[in-house]
């Protein structure tokens, strides 16, 4: 009998900047098909607009640094923190809002850094909250997903959609808060009371209606990228982890002190995009398996802190931004031992000799 | 020998300080404190409060001149006793003068100017810990003859305002859309109407411009731009200068042996 044998390398070639974007483009296309059908054709639009400013910002830095446009742009790099934005920010969302938030994640937080690999901090949540704490109101009104539409109301057409975005006029009908929202503007109420008194909580199969098929969703795509071994499991999990703890510590049976339900925080607002694709940054993450982790819990209770006991129902901008800072410190006590070597050395001590 | 008056040291033997003092240059001063060693954007002193109360243009006039009066309060005050204070007390008796000069600017400010007084709260006692004050007494003042001093707190102090004015408008016009807005404060009643609507009434506010990131960023971008004006000066003017030409041949010999 006689096996097929393959010799070594298997591997044909190493994985490139732009096969990893792909895939990551790849891998939100689930969540982008969720917001549109729970909330309608404000995510589509903002993705778009926020991609092309992207890129425009992009290609404009290149040029006045000096550097080569195509090359670079075709790293799409640019590409998918113009996604990322997109999907973040609530839909039909007004267009000068996606360009502000945009133009800054690109030019502020990427390119006067210097470009792709040289950025501390991570270039879609910079924008996001450039915009969260500028522009309160408009970040904060999310569209009502489609299970609580009232009968005979449909979700806006095409039409009306970029009339809300490019012109004046608002979706007033189609607004409402979203269940992090909810839970937290309701004070001294038990759990279960919350849950039968709000329409978003009662529709709901687990967490908040529409919500928790986005986080769905985005878990779906996370995990394709985890087979594809875009990325490795520790941030994610060990944040996913953290943020369970401490709903279980704080949960206190669900009276009217409870910072809210497990399902409540992993399948609400941006937990699930917040986990595989942002965290998951490897410029501004912790490099080493072990730092991974350090920093994913880190993150992890630091949303659950903010979302709880802070002034905004959603905290994954300010965790990431956090964390970011704490990367370089998590990188210098957490560095892997070099094979061969009995200990690890200090990432600094070699040049003081 | 004991040494009394500035008159005898000066005139009996050249000390290093008569020296400094015979070649004074006052448009050397004047650039120095306005442009090339300006304290906010060169010598990047005394940020605390040109980050925290840049928000608008009436705030930055107010810390600018409050820092202004101390400044030359402080270098001309300085110059007076240094040639009586050693240097083990120096920085101590330093920091006594400029914080009887802030006290002094701080009841000013509250005597005619109360609501801005307010508005600016613990900046303006923080004038004290500036450090581009202390940094004028000791490098400067403490050097020089009285009027030299004078002058090197005012060209400070002023290039220290201008920045501060600029930081202002910028956070001004983008955080609110507005210039110029509630300069009563400051000038009276008469100039209530100075304010100018820039951006239109519509103007939704670019919250971040006013809060403390947005300080951080303008600066950022300010001394950046200097910087390239600088170089590009810099650069003007090497390419005005006449080539060295060096004598001798030009040529690379590629054959042969070198001799």
């Amino acid at each position: 009998m006689a096996f097929i044998r393959v010799t070594s390398p298997h591997a044909h070639t190493a994985n490139t900047t732009q096969d990893i974007m792909r895939w990551v483009i790849l891998a939100t296309l689930p969540g982008l098909v969720a917001l549109t059908h729970f909330f309608g054709w404000g995510s589509i639009i903002n993705v778009l607009i926020s991609c092309l400013t992207a890129i425009a910002c992009e290609a404009l830095m290149l040029s006045l640094r000096k550097r080569p446009i195509l090359f670079y742009l075709k790293d799409y790099s640019a590409l998918v923190t113009g996604i990322l934005l997109g999907l973040a920010l609530p839909p039909y969302a007004p267009w000068w809002l996606v360009v502000i938030g945009s133009t800054s994640a690109i030019i502020l937080a990427k390119q006067l850094y210097g470009g792709l690999g040289y950025n501390p901090f991570n270039p879609a949540m910079v924008g996001y909250v450039i915009l969260l704490i500028s522009f309160p109101v408009e970040m904060t009104r999310w569209a009502i997903p489609t299970t609580l539409l009232s009968d005979g109301q449909t979700l806006p057409s095409l039409g009306t959609a970029l009339q809300t975005v490019f012109g004046s006029g608002g979706v007033d009908g189609y607004t409402g808060a979203t269940p992090l929202d909810l839970f937290k503007t309701q004070q001294g109420l038990l759990v279960e009371q919350i849950n039968a008194a709000e329409p978003i909580f009662s529709l709901a199969s687990f967490a908040g209606a529409g919500w928790e098929w986005v986080n769905v969703a985005f878990l779906a795509g996370g995990l394709f990228l985890l087979y594809k071994r875009a990325f490795t499991w520790h941030a994610p999990v060990s944040m996913l982890l953290a943020l369970s703890i401490m709903t279980f510590l704080f949960y206190g049976g669900g009276n009217s002190e409870s910072g809210g339900s497990l399902m409540l925080h992993l399948f609400s607002g941006g937990t699930m995009l917040g986990a595989f694709f942002i965290i998951t940054d490897p410029v501004s993450s912790a490099v080493s398996n072990k730092g991974r982790i350090i920093y994913g819990a880190g993150i992890g209770i630091l949303i659950y802190i903010i979302r709880v006991w802070g002034n905004y129902p959603d905290a994954i901008a300010f965790a990431v931004l956090l964390m970011n800072f704490t990367a370089p410190f998590i990188d210098y006590y957490t560095l892997p031992r070099t094979y061969g070597h009995s200990k690890s050395t200090r990432a600094t001590r070699g040049r003081d000799l | 020998m004991n040494t009394t008056s500035d008159d005898i040291v000066t005139e009996n033997e050249p000390t290093q300080e008569a020296l400094a003092a015979s070649d004074i240059n006052y448009s050397e001063i004047t650039k120095n404190g306005l442009w090339s060693n300006n304290p906010a954007l060169v010598q990047l002193l005394g940020l605390c409060p040109l980050l925290a109360v840049s928000g608008s243009v009436v705030n930055a006039i107010g810390l600018g001149l409050a820092t202004l009066l101390v400044l030359i309060g402080s270098n001309i005050v300085v110059s007076l006793i240094r040639n009586i204070v050693s240097d083990a007390v120096k920085l101590p008796v330093f920091v006594m003068i400029i914080a009887s000069f802030t006290t002094c600017t701080e009841l000013l400010m509250r005597a005619y100017t109360f609501e801005l007084y307010q508005i600016l709260g613990i900046f303006i006692p923080l004038i004290v810990t500036n450090c581009a004050i202390l940094g004028r007494a000791d490098a400067f003042a403490c050097k020089n003859k009285v009027i030299p001093s004078a002058i090197d707190g005012l060209m400070m102090g002023l290039g220290f305002l201008l920045v501060l004015v600029c930081i202002g408008a910028i956070r001004e016009v983008f955080g609110a859309g507005t210039l110029f807005a509630d300069m009563q404060l400051l000038f009276g009643e008469a100039a209530r109407d100075w304010k100018i609507t820039v951006l239109g009434d519509n103007y939704p506010g670019f919250l971040v411009a006013i809060l403390p990131p947005g300080a951080f960023l303008v600066a950022g971008f300010l001394i950046a731009f200097k910087n390239m004006i600088d170089n590009y000066n810099e650069k003007r003017r090497l390419a005005a200068q006449p080539k060295k030409i060096i004598k001798g041949a030009k040529r690379v010999r590629t054959t042969g042996s070198i001799s």
